[in-house]
């Protein structure tokens, strides 16, 4: 049996989304600059599939602005509201410690730039509140970018509270949704968002392509030159294939969203009921506010990639966040944000759920994982020293 | 997954030597949890001989089969034949390991090793404390993983 639970990462393009694109390879192949009229049904395409994004996100098609994915979308919102605040002097912003990479990476190069960071610890809730965001604003803060969904454990944040206390203070609000749009209903006005990233491939989209909403009255920052497209505000040829794909998969995900989440969730509740009784081992992330797909363990006297290893050979695809996964020293930070000290860390194991997985498969993963898990513990010192009491549990 | 060699693959999958010896004449115990790798390995020493090699393992794919491969290197061998064991030859047997990966081989050799010295330190057999170089396991990874 093949299980692919690593959907966090990224998903398959769905037969709807590809169908979708391939119109824009071969046939209204044209540039949506050109004025003839290939180019003007490419343009056509390009606007409807912006309306119809702007649609589901509750905002204006012209505070849509296609990019390459998340990474871009980030970076460019975060250099946006860097820009307007350094105008004014105001060189503060608040994040969290579990932001993704594209996030942290960006307030590091902020920071040499000048500008103070304050990241939010998430280590007794593995969440924040919007208390936490009150506290920390301050008269020079030009930004507060917080995710909408953690993309390692899974928890969502409370969005709106944090959305209405940035609009009380007037500091600008921008969320990497990456990990939430197309899997929990989201209204960027409703919610007080003032910018927004979003990836196609985190839907059952292509990969390559995705938005920044920024809403209008914010003036976006380049980050790099060129042509018109995109208001001038991220000028090259438009990926219209991959703009379709991204179109097409969205409004899948908006149209069966109820059916999905009732499927996906019961999946992952059954998941976690099921390895939850391995023993010593814990939940990582929100138990209550948690995205439909995420399974997220730390498993004790284990190793992450040796067990990822082993679970693809018994045809289930996971990830995890130990070190030798992220190729650095360190287990993932996300998992050192959450309190957990590295020995755990090391030994975590991600399962990401779609609305394609099955009741069979997560019978298959509850099979499988349990017997992984005591197979390394077997051959694992760290585990024979915790047996023998020569090192203590971290975990109940 | 391509990620290692067919060789790394079947060590990791089909591991030698796992285990434990009791009363074992040396153990070596090396790296730490806090790193994600630790290797112990178990030498059962008779006339200068290696007649059982054990290890245990918390570490990923290639750290169990660097154990795997060295223990199955230094059976049957010599001590003075493992003591000469190195880290490369462990690398090589194993159609080599990814560059991020290299210290996993470094601890195998470490911990044969270190499970030599045991067996030294317990039957007052003199050597040179120089053969036996305290590793610092955090140096060890920043310099086999660079800036990383
Ligand atoms: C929360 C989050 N932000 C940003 C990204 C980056 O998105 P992309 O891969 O489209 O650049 C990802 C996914 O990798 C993510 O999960």
């Amino acid at each position: 049996m093949h299980v692919y639970a690593d959907n966090a990462a990224t998903t398959r393009v769905s037969k709807t989304a590809l169908d979708a694109m391939l119109p824009y390879f071969t046939e209204i192949y044209g540039n949506p600059s050109s004025l003839h009229s290939v180019g003007q049904e490419a343009k056509e395409a390009l606007e409807n599939a912006r309306e119809r994004i702007a649609g589901h996100l509750g905002c204006q098609p012209r505070e849509i602005y296609f990019t390459s994915g998340g990474t871009e979308s980030d970076n460019m919102a975060i250099r946006t509201a860097a820009a307007l605040g350094a105008r004014k002097g105001k060189r503060h912003i608040i994040s969290t410690a579990f932001e993704h990479h594209a996030v942290l990476h960006t307030l590091k190069k902020l920071e040499k730039e000048g500008f103070e960071v304050t990241l939010l610890s998430v280590k007794d809730d593995h969440n924040i509140t919007a208390d936490q965001v009150r506290a920390a604003l301050r008269e020079d803060t030009c930004l507060v970018t917080c995710m909408f969904a953690n993309n390692e454990i899974g928890s969502v944040l409370p969005v709106r509270e944090i959305g209405a206390v940035c609009k009380e203070a007037g500091v600008i609000f921008h969320t990497d949704a990456v990990q939430a749009v197309g899997h929990l209903p989201i209204h960027v006005k409703d919610d007080n968002i003032d910018m927004l990233s979003l990836s196609g491939h985190k839907f059952h989209g292509p990969r390559g392509v995705g938005v920044l909403y920024i809403r209008r009255g914010i003036a976006p920052a380049n980050l790099i030159e060129g042509g018109g497209q995109e208001r001038g505000k991220r000028p090259g040829t438009e990926n219209l294939p991959g703009i379709m794909g991204m179109a097409a998969a969205l409004d899948d995900a908006i149209a069966n969203m109820d059916a999905h989440t009732a499927h996906v969730t019961a999946l992952r509740d059954k998941l976690i009921a099921g390895l939850s009784k391995i023993p010593h081992c814990v939940l990582n992330g929100d138990p209550v506010d948690r995205l439909p797909g995420n399974v997220s363990f730390c498993f004790e006297g284990i190793e992450g990639e040796s067990l990822l290893l082993l679970l693809d050979a018994k045809g289930i695809c996971a990830s995890s966040g130990s070190a030798c996964t992220s190729g650095s020293l360190d287990p993932s930070h996300v998992l050192l944000a959450i309190g957990r000290p590295h020995e755990i860390a090391h030994g975590s194991l991600r399962l990401s759920l779609c609305a394609d997985n099955t009741d069979e498969e997560i019978d298959h993963i509850l099979a499988v994982v349990p017997q992984v898990v005591e197979y390394l513990r077997k051959m694992s010192p760290v585990w024979k020293d915790l047996e023998a009491g020569k090192r203590q549990y971290i975990t109940p | 997954m391509a990620l290692y060699s067919e060789k790394v693959m079947d060590h990791f999958m089909n591991p030698r030597n796992v285990g434990s010896i009791e009363n074992a004449s040396g153990v070596g115990e090396v790296g730490n949890a806090k790193c994600g790798d630790i290797m112990k390995i178990y030498l059962q020493i008779e006339n200068d001989i290696i007649v059982d090699v054990k290890f245990e393992t918390f570490g990923c794919g290639s750290a169990i089969a660097s154990s795997s491969m060295a223990t199955e290197m230094i059976l049957g061998k010599s001590i003075h034949e493992a003591m000469a064991l190195t880290n490369k030859a462990v690398a090589e047997a194993l159609d080599g390991l990814p560059a991020h990966k290299m210290h996993c081989s470094v601890l195998a050799e470490e911990a044969i090793k270190n499970a030599l010295k045991d067996y030294f330190d317990k039957n007052h057999i003199p050597y040179d404390p120089a053969d036996f170089p305290e590793l610092d396991h955090d140096e060890l990874h920043e310099a086999v993983h660079g800036e990383d």
